[in-house]
C-alpha cells in the first residue's frame, strides 16, 4: 500500500488462487457494483471493479433534453443528494444566462442542500454499521432520516427524487411550516445524534474494525480525485462550498472537518462531524430567510449562449462539477458530469490490497458509494 | 401414578415399572426409547418456534420497532407461518455440489443439537440421561456441529460458502477450549462431573455466588466463548451477511435451510440451559442462607420455571448484545481467543483450584 507502486495491477488471471465476485448482487457493495476478487485465504490480492451495470445513458439522453428536464436526469445520479445534483445544473445555466438569482433562492438551497446532507449521511451511518454487523445502527439512522424526507415532502411533495430546482430559482415557494419544522428536526437531532456516538463510536469492537484500515495517502486522494468525507479524511482540503463558495455558503460560518489519518476511522469522524457542522450551517440561515420571489425571471425556453460553463458543487459524497458544451440550442451540445462516486470508488483497487474481506467491506463502506452515481 | 411438580423421579420411575410390567424387558426399553425421543423432539420443535419469535421480539425492542405483530395476537404465529412457508419451499438443487454431504450436512448440525438436550436436567429426576461424565458428554457433542457447518460449506461449491466454513471451524476449534476451562472450573468446585451432581451441590447457593470472583469471571467466559461456539453475533462470521451473503448456508433453501436455522436457535439454548445448570444452579431456587422466609417462598416456585427463567435471561443477554454489537474480524476473534481469553481461562482455572484448596469458598 505504498505510495510508490504507482501501476496498479489490475488484471486477474490463472495464477489468482482464489476469485471471488462481490456482487452485483451482494448486501454490502449497495447496488449493483461488481468487484472481483483475488484472495489468498481471507486477504485481498487484488480488487478490481467492474462497473456499467446500472449505466442509463444520462449524459447522452440530456443532449436531447431543454435544461429544465436535465434537472430531472440528475436525480438519478446521485439520489441520496438529488438536490445538489440539481443545483449544479442550475447553477451551471444561470452562470452561463447571467441571471442574478433572488437571495431567498440562494438560502432556501444552502439549507435544503445541507438538509439533504445530513439525510445522506444519516442513511451512510446506518448502511456502515450494517456492513459491519451492528444492525441496529440501520433503524437508529433511519428513524431520524425520515423526519428530513416529511419535510421535504411537506414542501415539495417527494422524498427522495426531487426535481425542486429550475434554473434562475425554485420550482415554486417553500411550503409555509417549513422554518417551524426545520427548526423542530433541529432541536430533535440535536438530541438524537450523541445517540449515534454511544451506539456505536465508543464501542471497542467497533474501533477495532475501522482504525488503520484503507489507509489512503494525501497524496493518492489527490491523484486518484478523491473528493468530499472520503478526501478529507486524508487531509484533502477538497471542500467546494469552503473554497469556491456558491449559493449562501459565503454568508455562514463553517470549518472544513479535516482529519489526516486517511484510514476508515478518520472518513468515518469526518461525515460524524459534518452532521454537526451541517446543522450549524443551518442553524445560521433558517431565520432569515429573506423575503422575496422564489424564481428570478426567466424566459420560457431556455437556451444558452454558445460557448462551454462548468460548475462545481459539494455533494454529501464529494465534488460533482458539471461542464456544458452549449451551441445556443435549448439542448446542450454535450453535457458531462464529473460525479463524485467514480473516482472514489476507483481507489478501493489501491488501498483494498492487502485487507481482508471483513475490512473490504468496512472500506467500502466509509467510501460512502452510490451506484447509480458511478453509472449515470 | 404420582405427579409431583417439584420432583419427577417417581413420576418417571412409575412409568417405567407400569412399561416393565406390560412389556418384555427389550420392548420396554425399546418403548420408553421412543416416548423420550418423541418427548424431546416437540419439546425441540416449540422452542425453536418460541425462540425465533422472542429474537424479533427482543430485536425489534432494541431497535425501535414492533416485529412481528400481524399473524395471530402479538404476532404469536409468525414463526408457524414462516415454517410453512419453509417446509412448503422448493428444495433448489446445486449444480456440481456434492450431493450426500449436501444433504447429511443439515442432519449432522441438527442431531448434534439434538442429543446435547438430552443430557440437560430440566428438573429434579426430569432428564433423558444422566451421565456421570454429563460435561463431558455434552461438550463433546455440541463441538459436533461444526462438522456439520464444514460439511456444508465444503459441498455446496460456493465459494463464500467455503469461506464461512473455514471461519466457522477455525474459532469452534479455538473458542472450545475456554468453553471447556470454564466448564472445569466449576467442575473443581463441585467435585462432580455428573450434570445432576453439579446442579444439586448449589442447592444452598449458586456457583456464581458461592464460587467468589473466579466463578463470576468463568461465566464471563463461558457466555463469551460459547457465543463464538454457537456462531452468533458478535462473532457471527460464518454467516457474516454482509461480507459473505449468508456464509455456510447461502445455498440452502426450504426445509434444509430450516434445520440451520432451527439448529443455531437450539444451540442457544442448549449453551443457555449449560450456563445455567453449570453457574446459575440449574432448576435450583434462589436460595440465602439466613433469609428464612425469603427461602421458602423461593423454593414454593417449581423447578421447571426456575430453570426457564434462568435460561431465558441468559438467551436475553445473548440477545441483547448480538443486536448492539458490530461483529469482530476474523484475526481479532482469533486474537482474543488465544491472547486474552485462553490464558485469562488458564490463569482462572489455577486460582479456582486455589480458592477450593484453600476453602476460601462458601
Amino acid at each position: 500500500m505504498s505510495t510508490e507502486t504507482s501501476t496498479l495491477n489490475l488484471f486477474i488471471g490463472e495464477n489468482d488462487e482464489y476469485i471471488i465476485n462481490m456482487g452485483p448482487q451482494h448486501p454490502s457493495t449497495h447496488g449493483v457494483l461488481r468487484l472481483e476478487l483475488a484472495l489468498k485465504g481471507e486477504l485481498v490480492e487484488r480488487v478490481v471493479p467492474h462497473v456499467g451495470y446500472i449505466h442509463r445513458g444520462i449524459e447522452k439522453m440530456s443532449e436531447k433534453l431543454p435544461y429544465p428536464q436535465i434537472i430531472h436526469l440528475t436525480d438519478r445520479m446521485d439520489y441520496l443528494s438529488a438536490l445538489m445534483n440539481n443545483e449544479a445544473v442550475c447553477l451551471a445555466a444561470e452562470s452561463a444566462l447571467q441571471v442574478e438569482v433572488p437571495e431567498r433562492v440562494k438560502y432556501v438551497r444552502t439549507i435544503l442542500a445541507e438538509l439533504q446532507r445530513l439525510a445522506s449521511h444519516q442513511l451512510w451511518w446506518c448502511a456502515f454499521g450494517m456492513d459491519l454487523g451492528a444492525l441496529t445502527t440501520f433503524f437508529y439512522g433511519l428513524r431520524d432520516r425520515e423526519k428530513i424526507l416529511d419535510i421535504f415532502e411537506e414542501s415539495f411533495g417527494s422524498r427522495l427524487l426531487h426535481s425542486y430546482y429550475l434554473p434562475g430559482g425554485l420550482m415554486h415557494d417553500i411550503h409555509p411550516n417549513f422554518q417551524k419544522r426545520v427548526k423542530e428536526f433541529l432541536k430533535y437531532f440535536r438530541k438524537k445524534l450523541p445517540e449515534y456516538d454511544q451506539l456505536l463510536t465508543g464501542n471497542v469492537i467497533f474501533q477495532n474494525r475501522v482504525k488503520g484500515i484503507g489507509l489512503l495517502s494525501k497524496e493518492d486522494a489527490i491523484s486518484y480525485g478523491v473528493t468530499g468525507p472520503s478526501g478529507r479524511g486524508s487531509g484533502f482540503a477538497c471542500d467546494v462550498r469552503k473554497h469556491q463558495p456558491y449559493s449562501a455558503y459565503d454568508k455562514v460560518e463553517f470549518t472544513e472537518c479535516l482529519h489526516t489519518d486517511g484510514d476508515t476511522w478518520a472518513r468515518y469522524k469526518v461525515r460524524v462531524q459534518e452532521m454537526w457542522e451541517s446543522m450549524h450551517i443551518i442553524e445560521q440561515l433558517i431565520d432569515n430567510i429573506p423575503e422575496g420571489d422564489y424564481t428570478a425571471k426567466m424566459k420560457a425556453i431556455i437556451k444558452l449562449p454558445a460557448g462551454e460553463y462548468f460548475q462545481r458543487v459539494e455533494t454529501a459524497r464529494g465534488e460533482l462539477a458539471v461542464y456544458i458544451v452549449s451551441d445556443g440550442n435549448k439542448t446542450p451540445y454535450r453535457i458531462h458530469f464529473r460525479t463524485p462516486n467514480f473516482s472514489n470508488m476507483f481507489v478501493m483497487s489501491k488501498i483494498g490490497v492487502g485487507c481482508k474481506i471483513a475490512d473490504l467491506v468496512a472500506l467500502g463502506g466509509s467510501l460512502d458509494l452510490v451506484i447509480p452515481d458511478i453509472d449515470r | 401414578m404420582r405427579f409431583d411438580i417439584y420432583d419427577f423421579t417417581s413420576f418417571t420411575q412409575d412409568i417405567d415399572r407400569l412399561l416393565q410390567e406390560n412389556l418384555t424387558p427389550f420392548w420396554a426399553t425399546v418403548a420408553e426409547l421412543t416416548i423420550v425421543g418423541v418427548v424431546i423432539l416437540a419439546f425441540y420443535a416449540l422452542v425453536g418456534l418460541f425462540l425465533v419469535y422472542a429474537e424479533r421480539k427482543v430485536c425489534a425492542f432494541m431497535q425501535n420497532r414492533l416485529g412481528p405483530n400481524r399473524v395471530g395476537p402479538f404476532g404469536i404465529f409468525q414463526t408457524i407461518a414462516d415454517l410453512i412457508k419453509l417446509l412448503m419451499k422448493e428444495l433448489i438443487p446445486i449444480k456440481h455440489a456434492d450431493k450426500i454431504l449436501f444433504n447429511l450436512a443439515p442432519f449432522i448440525v441438527i442431531i448434534a443439537s439434538f442429543m446435547a438436550i438430552a443430557a440437560i436436567p430440566f428438573a429434579r429426576g426430569l432428564h433423558a440421561i444422566d451421565l456421570n461424565i454429563g460435561v463431558f458428554y455434552v461438550f463433546a457433542v455440541s463441538s459436533m456441529g461444526v462438522i456439520g457447518i464444514l460439511l456444508a460449506g465444503w459441498s455446496s461449491n460456493n465459494k463464500y460458502s467455503l469461506i464461512g466454513a473455514m471461519r466457522s471451524g477455525a474459532m469452534v476449534v479455538s473458542y472450545e477450549l475456554s468453553v471447556g476451562l470454564s466448564l472445569l472450573s466449576i467442575v473443581i468446585f463441585a467435585g462432580t462431573m455428573q450434570l445432576s451432581g453439579i446442579v444439586e451441590s448449589q442447592a444452598d447457593g449458586w456457583w456464581i455466588f458461592k464460587g467468589h470472583i473466579p466463578a463470576f469471571i468463568a461465566f464471563l467466559l463461558f457466555i463469551t466463548a460459547s457465543t463464538a461456539e454457537t456462531n452468533r453475533g458478535p462473532f457471527d462470521l460464518a454467516e457474516a451477511e454482509s461480507e459473505l451473503t449468508a456464509g455456510f448456508h447461502t445455498e440452502y433453501s426450504g426445509i434444509r435451510f430450516a434445520f440451520f436455522f432451527l439448529a443455531e436457535y437450539m444451540n442457544m439454548f442448549i449453551v443457555a440451559s449449560i450456563a445455567v445448570t453449570i453457574f446459575l444452579g440449574g432448576w435450583m431456587p434462589l436460595q440465602f442462607g439466613g433469609l428464612e422466609g425469603f427461602n421458602t417462598v423461593m423454593a414454593y416456585i417449581p423447578p421447571l420455571v426456575w430453570f426457564f427463567l434462568k435460561v431465558a435471561f441468559v438467551i436475553y443477554l445473548m440477545m441483547w448484545f448480538k443486536w448492539t454489537f458490530p461483529r469482530l474480524r476474523i484475526d481479532q476473534i482469533l486474537t482474543l481467543e488465544w491472547k486474552y481469553l485462553l490464558p485469562l481461562s488458564l490463569i482462572n482455572t489455577v486460582l479456582i483450584a486455589l480458592v477450593v484448596l484453600l476453602g476460601w469458598h462458601f
